[in-house]
């Protein structure tokens, strides 16, 4: 039996079929319980008490959100470009989940183990901005052109700091691939070992970029209700628009993943002798998603010229110095070697 | 050629399921919602108006400078991805030769602040 999964082609299918539904699964169920929890911590930081009625405590109220968007009516409006506008919501949500085909949760639990994963995760990320900009532009209607330019414009400028960001770790490690990212991080010093402490300030701007990459509050300027409604989604409903939110919230936590891989180690444990896991992987994304959810309730929203300008002035000059810094450090092995892992055998 | 088929496969296969998935989500809804449309519901929004004109309209020129700013740091930062993987692997030389393109990138970034590329009001 265990040969037919190996050796012929139907049984490797299915087991990749397989691995894939059990990376799909487990997120998308998660992904109803974060929206939950994302919409819990913005009620408790405003006093309220959110959602508390479908199910015990309001559990499965993402579950009813899901039905009710199934039995609502697609509206496509008449001017529209119908292809485009029902390929748009596609596009969003297919990349936003394929690229968690690289994304590890435990040493070698990974659909495919590639060795240049992060060039890969990078690579996806960039066509969710098409999801956006065709929206925008086949709802032929005036708010969503505008929200789409918006945050097409957003999306590419955060992305660059976040490309060099990158980089600064690649450098590092000597590797793209996530497994070996995190293997670097692997050290005496528990969770001092770690990127998070030679690259800190990079942890922060790269926290902001996400937030501003996945079109996050502060940072939610395409759906600023007074200005623009609801940015590109304007003219969406039912599941087109369910597909615009799932791929919005996968980008968020395919975020908390590459922030806890990147940068605190994903699956090694914090503290040196206790065993290493996928559970401190998932402690750690869900520490980030409070990390996001908190942002999201506590800060203003900031304004489109101050967006760009921080953008562009502030975090693409400071991550482009630091990767320049990390070179230097990495090659001359100033600080013991904390930037050449590969040296330090650590 | 082998050895890249069993690593990108599973790429493949966790495209198309992502796809499925997608087609599901859409169709279902075309299958169990009711559809009713009528002029004013297939209308574009516009806060109750009827629409003046075509939406897609002119822009402001400052988008499209946007993202050719973004071409060149997106390029740059293709550039930087192979010499970063092999970066314990490189002489001097090959260190040095990056260090004067980053030089040259940041003559050009400063020579955009200053013509006010990056200026938004």
């Amino acid at each position: 039996m265990a040969e037919f999964f190996t050796s012929t082609g139907l049984g490797i299918a299915l087991t990749l079929v397989g691995q894939v539904l059990l990376v799909v699964v487990p997120l998308l169920v998660a992904l109803a319980f974060l929206m939950y929890a994302d919409r819990k911590v913005w009620a408790a930081v405003q006093m309220r008490k959110g959602p508390n009625v479908v199910g015990v405590f309001g559990l499965l109220q993402s579950f009813a959100d899901f039905l009710k968007y199934i039995v609502k009516e697609v509206v496509i409006p008449a001017g529209a470009d119908r292809a485009v506008f029902l390929l748009a919501p596609m596009i969003s949500l297919v990349m936003a989940l394929v690229a968690w085909a690289v994304i590890p949760f435990n040493d070698g639990w990974v659909v495919a183990d590639i060795n240049v994963a992060i060039l890969y995760v990078f690579a996806i990320s960039s066509l969710e901005v098409y999801g956006v900009i065709m929206g925008g532009w086949a709802s032929n209607s005036k708010y969503p052109f505008l929200g789409s330019l918006r945050s097409a414009a957003q999306m590419i400028s955060y992305e660059v700091s976040i490309g060099l960001i990158i980089i600064g770790v690649i450098i590092s490690t000597g590797s793209m691939n996530f497994g070996n990212i995190v293997q670097a991080q692997d050290g005496r010093f528990g969770l001092f070992s770690w990127y998070w402490l030679p690259h800190l300030p990079m942890l922060f701007l790269f926290l902001i970029s996400a937030l501003a990459e996945t079109n996050r509050p502060p940072f939610d300027l395409p759906e600023a209700e007074s200005e623009l409604v609801a940015g590109y989604q304007v003219e969406y409903s039912s599941t087109p628009f369910l597909l615009f939110m799932i791929g919005e919230l996968t980008a968020v936590v395919l975020m908390c993943a590459l922030i806890s891989l990147l940068f605190f180690g994903g699956w090694l444990s914090p503290i040196p002798g206790l065993p290493d896991g996928i559970l401190w992987m998932l402690l750690k994304m869900l520490a980030m998603f409070f990390v996001f959810a908190m942002v999201k309730a506590i800060t203003p929203r900031y304004r489109y010229d101050q967006l760009m300008r921080l953008g562009w002035k502030v975090f693409l000059p400071f991550s482009l110095v630091w990767v320049v810094f990390v070179a230097f450090a990495a090659k001359f092995e100033w600080f013991w070697g904390a930037f050449a892992r590969w040296s330090t055998g650590g | 050629m082998e050895e890249l088929m069993r690593d990108y496969l599973p790429i493949l296969v966790f495209l198309v399921v992502a796809i499925g998935l997608g087609l599901v989500l859409m169709l279902s809804a075309v299958v169990i919602a009711v559809r009713n449309p009528d002029p004013e519901k297939v209308s574009a929004y516009e806060c109750g108006f009827n629409a003046f004109d075509d939406a897609r309209m002119k822009f402001d020129v400052r988008f499209y400078l946007v993202s050719i700013l973004f071409i060149i740091f997106d390029l740059e930062i293709a550039f930087l991805f192979p010499w970063a993987v092999a970066f314990k692997d490189i002489s001097m030389v090959g260190f040095w030769s990056m260090m004067v393109f980053l030089a040259v990138l940041t003559v050009g970034f400063a020579y955009e602040w200053k013509k006010g590329a990056l200026e938004w009001e």
